[in-house]
């Protein structure tokens, strides 16, 4: 019961969250990028009701379009992510021998590495932008789906279904895509539900240090680092974008945990 | 065991020398020249032809590489470009500052983590254990970046109890501790309270119960002892992202530590010491990991990996 209600909270979280960014252009008072410096760094006032930046930027309106940007990398990322580790992990897994050796000799090389330093190095090569921000998180991102998915496809490959599968004279692809797939979806859904959350603060950590997303396009990460030159005069620079992260992380952490409760009672 | 440490050290091999071949290939895979992302496209000639010989980008790939190797098993790690000084000094110099960030922030969350866990899963069920497992998912849900400046505004700037930045005695590392530590805090908690549920159920607790031991016996000897072995792999895991965590940290809090000197280095395009403090940090990573392993299976003998 209590399971089913923090996920319908969760779920009704993000589902605001994702429709404040789909449509932030009708939803947003200011253009983010519209500046007024005779306004500048005001706390909160009855035309700015979250108040404005350095350059007099409505700061509500730059939240809402910040959330565009962290549900785009987050989703493109867990995107990206998904297709290499699934046709890595089901190749490995079901091929075995020198691909599935190479395949994990890469994977345990990669994760020798924390995912965070990795991202800030491959973003420190690619240099900031959106799209150099997401290949940056997919190319760590991957290993994680690759690894479940080849231990699931392990585990799976001799069960009977799949000896009947291969028997009636399907192909090695068929059976991955129309016999295993399916019976990793559950388990997958919550590693994606859990690496999206991943992906956005990883985004957000990027554009904190000057890495990620360039400005002046609003994103949740480097508004807190603008909103650090200011923590004494501006305090709300830096509360409220970290709210607006901490709760789409929320959201989906609640989501995450509630369906892999339901999957793990369902294994038990 | 020994022929687990054997097995362990052949998986170690090839990690190694992967996270050293990419790190040697951190220069020369940036898109375009590296010595014009170094210098800027109006650097002269002459400039970029000195740094082209320093880099030794002007031999061959292969060459480049075996000299890399060769400088790395004598501990030579190049000289900062900015600086004009051995990363590996550089590097050394700032690392006992991470180390000891790191320590502090697990010390943190240990102290933290394992009362309110224990608290939890013997009240499981009640408002205490539900409110700490709603902390433990907003400790998981909160960046460092955000609680960061946020507990500097607070603890340093509204309430001025403690220091907001550097590095000068211990009060200046309780605020970069807890913001470091907190992600860890809220991992241990649903860890050890799952652990801790998981084994109170276990026959072998009922059988102490119903040979009439003490409920301090049941909890001490049987119940936390074995939560807590399965706990071992996860801390000494977290410490290995604890010291690249201290990336952003060390940043927010003016930390002297690598990783602030990454993020200074990664500024100045100080390519040469971002990749010895990026090899610092990763090659701590994996020795971490392979004690855990280690230690794991001379605490546990029943574990096995594989074959």
């Amino acid at each position: 019961m209590a399971t089913r209600f923090w996920f319908y909270a969760g779920a009704a979280l993000l589902l605001l969250l994702a429709s404040a960014a789909l449509f932030a252009p009708l939803l947003t008072p200011y253009d983010p990028l519209q500046q007024n410096l005779e306004q500048d760094l005001i706390t909160h006032s009855r035309q700015h009701l979250l108040g404005t930046d350095k350059l007099g930027r409505d700061l509500l309106s730059r939240i809402i379009f910040g959330a565009r940007i962290s549900l785009l990398v987050g989703a493109s990322t867990v995107g990206i992510s998904l297709l290499i580790g699934v046709a890595v992990g089901s190749l490995s897994g079901y091929a075995g021998g020198i691909a599935d050796l190479l395949f994990m000799r890469l994977i345990d090389i990669l994760m020798a590495f924390p995912g965070i330093l990795l991202a800030i190095a491959f973003s420190a090569i690619l240099g900031p932008g959106l799209d150099h921000v997401i290949l940056a998180l997919a190319l760590i991102g991957w290993t994680g789906y690759a690894r479940l998915i080849r231990g699931e496809i392990l585990s799976l490959r001799e069960r009977d279904f799949v000896s009947a599968a291969r028997a009636l004279g399907c192909r090695p692809r068929r059976i991955i895509v129309l016999h295993l797939l399916p019976n990793l979806l559950p388990p997958l859904f919550i590693q994606a539900t859990f690496g999206l959350a991943a992906a956005i603060v990883a985004e957000g950590s990027l554009s904190f240090l000057g890495l990620g997303v360039a400005p002046p396009t609003p994103s949740w990460g480097s508004m807190l680092n603008e909103g650090r030159q200011f923590l004494l005069v501006a305090p709300h620079l830096t509360a409220y974008p970290g709210i607006a992260l901490m709760l789409t992380v929320l959201a989906l952490n609640l989501i995450g945990d509630a369906l892999q409760d339901r999957l793990e009672s369902r294994t038990r | 065991m020994k022929r687990y440490l054997l097995y362990r050290l052949a998986l170690l091999v090839p990690t190694l020398f992967g996270v050293l071949t990419l790190v040697f290939l951190f220069i020369h895979v940036t898109p375009g020249d590296p010595v014009d992302i170094m210098l800027g496209e109006t650097a002269s000639a002459a400039d970029r032809q000195e740094l082209r010989q320093i880099l030794g980008l002007n031999k061959p790939l292969a060459e480049q590489y075996r000299s890399f190797l060769i400088k790395l098993s004598r501990a030579d790690l190049g000289r900062s470009l900015y600086e004009r000084r051995s990363v590996a000094a550089m590097v050394s110099e700032r690392y006992p500052a991470t180390l000891e960030l790191a320590l502090c922030a697990m010390g943190a969350a240990l102290f933290i983590s394992f009362p309110l866990a224990i608290w939890s899963a013997v009240r499981h069920g009640s408002w205490t254990d539900r409110a700490t497992l709603m902390f433990s998912l907003l400790g998981l849900s909160m960046p460092n970046f955000w609680l960061g400046p946020l507990v500097m505004i607070i603890f340093a700037i509204q309430l001025g109890w403690l220091p907001v930045s550097g590095r000068d005695g211990p009060d200046h590392l309780v605020l970069p501790a807890l913001t470091l530590g907190l992600g860890m805090t809220a991992l241990l908690i649903r860890m050890l309270r799952a652990n801790l549920l998981r084994v109170m159920s276990e026959d072998y607790v009922q059988t102490a119960r119903a040979k009439g031991l003490s409920e301090r016996s049941v909890w001490l000897k049987h119940t936390l002892r074995n939560a807590l072995l399965s706990l071992m792999t996860v801390v000494s895991l977290q410490f290995g992202s604890l010291l690249a965590g201290s990336l952003i940290t060390e940043t927010i809090f003016s930390w002297p530590g690598i990783g602030r000197l990454t993020m200074q280095a990664i500024a100045m395009r100080d390519y040469p010491l971002v990749q010895g403090c990026v090899l610092a940090i990763s090659l701590s990573y994996v020795f971490v990991n392979f004690f855990t392993d280690l230690i794991y299976r001379w605490v546990d003998p029943r574990i096995t990996y594989g074959n």
